[in-house]
């Protein structure tokens, strides 16, 4: 097997928190480890189009899950319509992602820096961040954060002296995965139920209370003061393609060493998940891990898949996978696929908001056939049942590419599972059908 | 009468403030009713109402959509198992349906399933008041619990503490 003892991190937007482990989140350990100093920079020396030409050069994508050019959204707001609103996005529902939970508990001055610089840039005077409800610690430390960073000049108005005025508001969200989606996360800041907004119009369009919005995941952000701080065509000399810089890999399940990475894009799985992993526990084989998240398609253990590199068209273009949320799941020979697929049809079945019918009906029925064929009661046309089902919420199921006749791409997410089984375990599911039947006939 | 006591009246002009519409502070101020009172009754809602410039039907109508929003009474110590799927392979639940089963009869502890809590490098994860504690077991599940129904509350995980 080859060598991989050289593989290592790239530690940009982990870097104070790993070389700090004691005091990252506090404001001493901040400041003593640079905090700020970009934003004092950027306030005294660029204007808000230096700052978007960087980000622009910097090829950063947004590392919420679809990979949007940061830049490209960020300029899409009317010119001349104000006020307009940053929405952070802290939301983290995604099954196997704990990044963002990270930033939040360990970092978070690095996320308030990038913030204001991205208020300056957008020219917004106050910034939203939706918090998922159950992050205490998080949002213990981020508002501990916020009242330091105010005392000390760095919010609030005329910040350092500039004429910059910038506030934030931390928001709770209170248990409901689909206000990760940004139009749903918008509802749910106004009050309302977190139900997607059919679109157009987009949020630059009208937002958060009709105005002009810009909704930003939290590693998006936390990344914006190092594209600063670097120039944007230094980052943009990290990654690969238009995968550029560094991104934070949640890699979780039967791996030696479960925890989150941040690498240089580009690099294979292989060297995430052995060189930096660890490995499988006791020397067992990868059967099929999950890239992105559980609303992405599997990757199994092949040499194909394992040397592919982390590059987010790539694995598009090449096997249907996203890299989305930036998580891996891992799950060895032991592992029944059956299983798996169907606690995430659960999960989806429960997350799915209810307000267009074939993701409302469907992942309902999925979630149905899926727990009897996992619990040795399933019926010979089960899988050929589930690949219909799901074909009616995603018409492209078999076939990329993707469709989306939903609201939003929950429903499509939910048939991600339907795919893989059929793609890479028919055979092997077939047969246990057969059985199961014997059984149960 | 006022469901807010005094001091989370004077809280709830503050979180009024943050927003320029006032139904925005629906979910801050439904935290806030069940801190005070351990879950979101219909006095809580009403008062919501009158402070939101809504109806008792608005604010249900949103709280009903959100799982941390409990609208029964529930015990004193909330604890949240999660099986989703990384937690599924590393034995979630089996942590679960032993914690279930310990205090289905005692009523100052909910016992509930829930959806990945993102922390899944500490699988099998699970909460207490929406406190971490990560790499549980059946029989460490239950003495944490039990330190909690003690009053000596265990130390929390942080994120990644686990990892160099
Ligand atoms: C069902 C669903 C859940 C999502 N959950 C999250 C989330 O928890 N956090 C997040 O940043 N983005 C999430 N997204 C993506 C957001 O809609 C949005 O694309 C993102 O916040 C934009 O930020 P970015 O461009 O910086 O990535 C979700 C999308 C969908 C469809
Ligand atoms: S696809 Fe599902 S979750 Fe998304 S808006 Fe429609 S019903 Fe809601
Ligand atoms: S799957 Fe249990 S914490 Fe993520």
């Amino acid at each position: 097997m080859t060598d991989l003892s050289g593989v290592v991190e790239t530690r940009i937007v982990t870097k104070r928190l790993r070389d700090r482990p004691g005091d990252s989140w506090t404001i001493d350990g901040a400041l003593a480890s640079g905090a700020y100093d970009v934003l004092r920079a950027v306030l005294a020396k660029a204007d808000a189009a230096d700052v978007q030409e960087q980000v622009k050069l910097s090829g950063l994508r947004g590392r919420g899950g679809a990979g949007f050019p940061t830049a490209q959204k960020w300029s899409f707001l009317p010119p001349d319509s104000f006020p307009r609103y940053l929405v952070v996005n802290a939301d983290e529902g995604e099954p196997s992602t704990f990044k963002d939970r990270m930033l939040l508990e360990r970092d978070p001055h690095q996320l308030l820096e990038g913030i204001v610089i991205a208020s300056y840039a957008v020219q917004c005077n106050v910034a939203y961040v939706y918090i998922r409800g159950e992050f205490a610690l998080g949002y213990e430390r981020l508002t501990r954060a916020i009242e330091d960073a105010r005392t000390k000049g760095f919010l609030g108005r005329n910040i350092l002296g500039s004429g910059f005025d910038c506030d934030i508001v931390v928001h709770r969200g209170a248990g409901a995965y689909i206000c990760g989606e940004e139009t749903a996360l918008l509802e749910s800041l106004e009050g309302q139920q977190g139900m997607p907004r059919i679109r157009p119009p987009f949020p630059a369009i009208a937002g958060l209370y009709a105005k002009p919005t810009v909704v930003n995941n939290v590693e998006t952000l936390a990344t914006v003061p190092h594209i600063m701080q670097l120039g944007g065509a230094e980052y943009a000399k990290l990654g690969v393609n238009r995968s550029t810089g560094t991104r934070i890999f949640s890699v979780s399940g039967h791996v030696n060493q479960p925890g989150n990475y941040e690498v240089e894009l580009g690099m294979t799985f292989r060297d995430l998940l052995y060189g930096l992993a660890g490995g499988v526990r006791d020397n067992r084989k990868i059967k099929f891990f999950i890239p992105g998240g559980a609303s992405s398609q599997w990757l199994t253990g092949s040499d194909e898949h394992l040397d592919a590199p982390l590059d987010m068209d790539f694995v598009q273009q090449t096997f249907g996978v996203m890299l989305g949320s930036g998580a891996i799941m891992v799950f060895d020979e032991t592992v029944d696929p059956v299983l798996v697929a169907w606690r995430l049809a659960k999960f989806f079945a429960h997350e799915s908001c209810g307000k267009c019918t074939p993701c409302r009906e469907g992942t309902g029925w999925i979630e149905k056939v899926l727990y009897r064929m996992s619990h040795g009661l399933g019926r010979p046309d089960d899988l050929d049942l589930l690949v219909d089902a799901g074909g009616n919420i995603s018409p492209g199921l078999v076939n990329a590419p993707f469709v989306q006749t939903t609201i939003c791409p929950l429903g499509p997410s939910a048939v991600s599972c339907i795919a893989s089984l059929n793609k890479f375990f028919r055979d092997e599911v077939l047969e246990r059908l057969r059985n199961d039947a014997g059984v149960h006939a | 009468m006022s469901f807010f006591d005094e001091p989370n009246l004077a809280k709830s002009k503050e979180i009024l403030a943050r927003y320029p519409r006032a139904k925005s502070a629906i979910l801050p101020l439904a935290h806030l009713a069940q801190d005070q009172h351990g879950w979101l009754s219909p006095e809580a809602m009403e008062q919501i109402a009158e402070l939101t410039g809504t109806t008792a039907a608005d604010v249900f109508g949103t709280c009903s959509f959100y799982t941390m929003l409990k609208r029964r009474p529930c015990g004193k110590l909330v604890v949240s198992v999660c099986t989703n799927v990384t937690c599924l392979v590393t034995g979630g639940p089996e942590v679960l349906d032993h914690l279930e089963e310990r205090y289905a009869s005692e009523s100052d502890v909910t016992v509930e399933e829930v959806e990945c809590l993102a922390a899944c490098d500490g699988a099998p994860a699970l909460q207490v008041n929406y406190e971490f504690h990560e790499r549980v077991s059946p029989d460490s599940a239950e003495d944490i619990v039990e330190s909690y129904r003690s009053g000596a509350r265990r130390a929390r995980t942080v994120s990644g503490a686990t990892v160099a």
